[in-house]
């Protein structure tokens, strides 16, 4: 195991020159009495485009979820540029214990973008709906303001003449484009993928594929969690294979999926190209 | 008896204006009921859903006291004996839409609470994950969705509301039924009266009956 001694405590040390725009320290989830993260030490710089792997129920999706504190941490520290979330809860007896605040929070969540394996869009609204709720309801945009907004992330991802459409009207692949153009809408500094094709039919797979990559070409800080060891090649500058709730092994696309040393690694990309050729 | 039974309707039809007053106030408190009852139930409804003891417990225990305790109990019980260890009195309307409303907030809240949870949490999931507030997760996303699930649900609700209206009559509240004791005291008719007082019920309420089933079948269609 490489859960390597842990670095100094977040919030208050620059590493190196640049600043990470998240760290990572410690972070523990449990469910009960089930650890699904044992201990994850991260550092998510500017423009940074990391892909996680791992078997189902290795914890990826909870790490994820536990960085714009969908799930709240059982121990550990997120910072968000430099800014630890939550404050130390003192003499509690479980050691490392944040106590959170919602409304920071909520706050920390409208940095921080997500997008989600079953899309989740808002049903009862049109695709330019979805993309306008935030702006209307958290920025406090006007109408027209958000409308137009709305309508260019709309365009980006390629879904500008489906603006009045329903959800209930669009595939698998135009619903998840649209998530991300709401998810793209709030100007987020870090964007999380859980998952984010894994619910589309094999043909729909490339509209959302080609979406994402497009965003990783404008330097977007993104993490994405993903089965799809082709794209994160392509897509990713560093490669995190988690295995029971800790980082197994880490580097470059090349290192850790053309050259990893671990053996659990080796199996799981060899059993997920199995049938490449 | 009942074959030589000679039906006169005239002394019924001649009275209509104390009908109409009856109808009148009929209407009056069913108003009253549902606009307290539906929005104290959602109140009550949101209260069963915190995750927090001190909000739920106490709507919960709301909920199962007015469940289980009879509205023309609780009307009598607010007529009568309210009166005694309050410093004040109370009206028959008042105690009557007390009675009927908070039973009606009590079923409706059930009605919320299971239309919200009948809601797929991943709604709320990206609504949180966009940045929105709690409240605001509830009134923009979780709430539009689940009220439309319910609509059936609480326009039955409406349908027993207008029904408990009768109960008023126990404490001499001017409605259809206590206008028909009424007139049946008067005239020595209580068949004819009560058979006019039924038909006007049913002509009220089988319109709405009907609205609803199409109601139902519109939303269950746009579902699919």
């Amino acid at each position: 195991m490489t859960t390597a001694a842990a670095p100094s405590p977040a919030g208050d040390t620059p590493a190196g020159t640049a600043h990470p725009l998240m760290r990572v320290r410690g972070l523990e989830k449990r469910f009960g009495d089930h650890a699904v993260l044992r201990g994850i030490e991260l550092d998510v710089m500017p423009g940074d485009r990391i892909a996680i792997l791992g078997a189902s129920g290795s914890g990826k999706s909870t790490l994820l979820r536990c960085l714009n504190f969908m799930e709240r941490p059982s121990a550990g520290v997120v910072a968000l540029a430099g800014q630890a979330v939550g404050r130390a809860a003192p003499g509690r007896a479980g050691a490392g214990r944040r106590s959170y605040d919602e409304a920071e929070l909520t706050r920390v969540r409208q940095r921080v973008g997500m997008v989600f394996q079953q899309f989740n869009l808002f049903p009862h609204m049109t695709a330019l709906g979805n993309v306008m709720e935030g702006l209307r309801t958290v920025r406090g945009q006007r109408e027209a303001e958000a409308r137009t907004r709305a309508g260019a992330e709309l365009a980006r991802v390629g879904l500008a003449d489906k603006a009045e459409a329903y959800p209930a009207r669009l595939s698998g692949g135009q619903k998840q484009r649209v998530a991300i153009a709401r998810a793209l809408a709030m100007d987020p500094e870090v964007l999380l993928f859980d998952e984010p094709t894994s619910a589309l039919d094999p043909e729909l797979v490339g509209e959302v594929l080609r979406v994402i990559r497009s965003l990783a070409e404008e330097g977007r800080t993104m993490l994405l969690v993903t089965h799809e060891i082709g794209f994160a090649y392509h897509f990713a500058n560093r490669v995190l294979f988690l295995h029971d709730g800790v980082i197994h092994e880490q580097g470059t696309p090349d290192q850790v999926l053309k050259h990893p040393t671990e053996p659990r690694t080796r199996a799981f990309i060899e059993r997920h190209r199995e049938f490449d050729f | 008896m009942s074959a030589a039974y000679r039906w006169n309707f005239g002394p019924v039809l001649e009275n209509l204006d104390v009908l109409w007053a009856g109808a009148l106030g009929t209407l009056r408190l069913f108003v009253i009921c549902v606009v307290l009852g539906f929005g104290f139930g959602l109140v009550v409804g949101l209260g069963r859903h915190a995750r927090s003891r001190g909000v739920h417990l106490p709507a919960t225990a709301f909920v199962e006291f007015f469940r289980n305790t009879p509205v023309l109990v609780q009307i009598l019980w607010f007529y009568y004996a309210l009166p005694i260890l309050l410093p004040f009195q109370i009206s028959p309307l008042t105690a009557a839409a007390l009675g009927i409303s908070l039973n009606s907030a009590a079923f409706s809240a059930e009605i919320y609470r299971g239309g919200i949870e009948s809601i797929d949490r991943g709604q709320a999931e990206a609504a949180r994950a966009l940045g929105m507030t709690a409240a605001q997760t509830m009134r923009r996303i979780v709430l539009p969705q689940a009220l439309r699930r319910m609509l059936p649900a609480l326009t039955n609700r409406g349908i027993e509301i207008f029904k408990m209206t009768t109960l008023a009559s126990a404490v001499a509240y001017v409605e259809l039924l206590q206008q028909g004791k009424l007139l049946a005291s008067l005239n020595f008719n209580p068949i004819e009266t009560y058979t006019v007082i039924a038909v006007v019920f049913f002509l009220c309420l089988f319109p709405l009956v009907q609205a609803t089933y199409a109601l139902e079948r519109r939303l269950g269609r746009s579902d699919a």
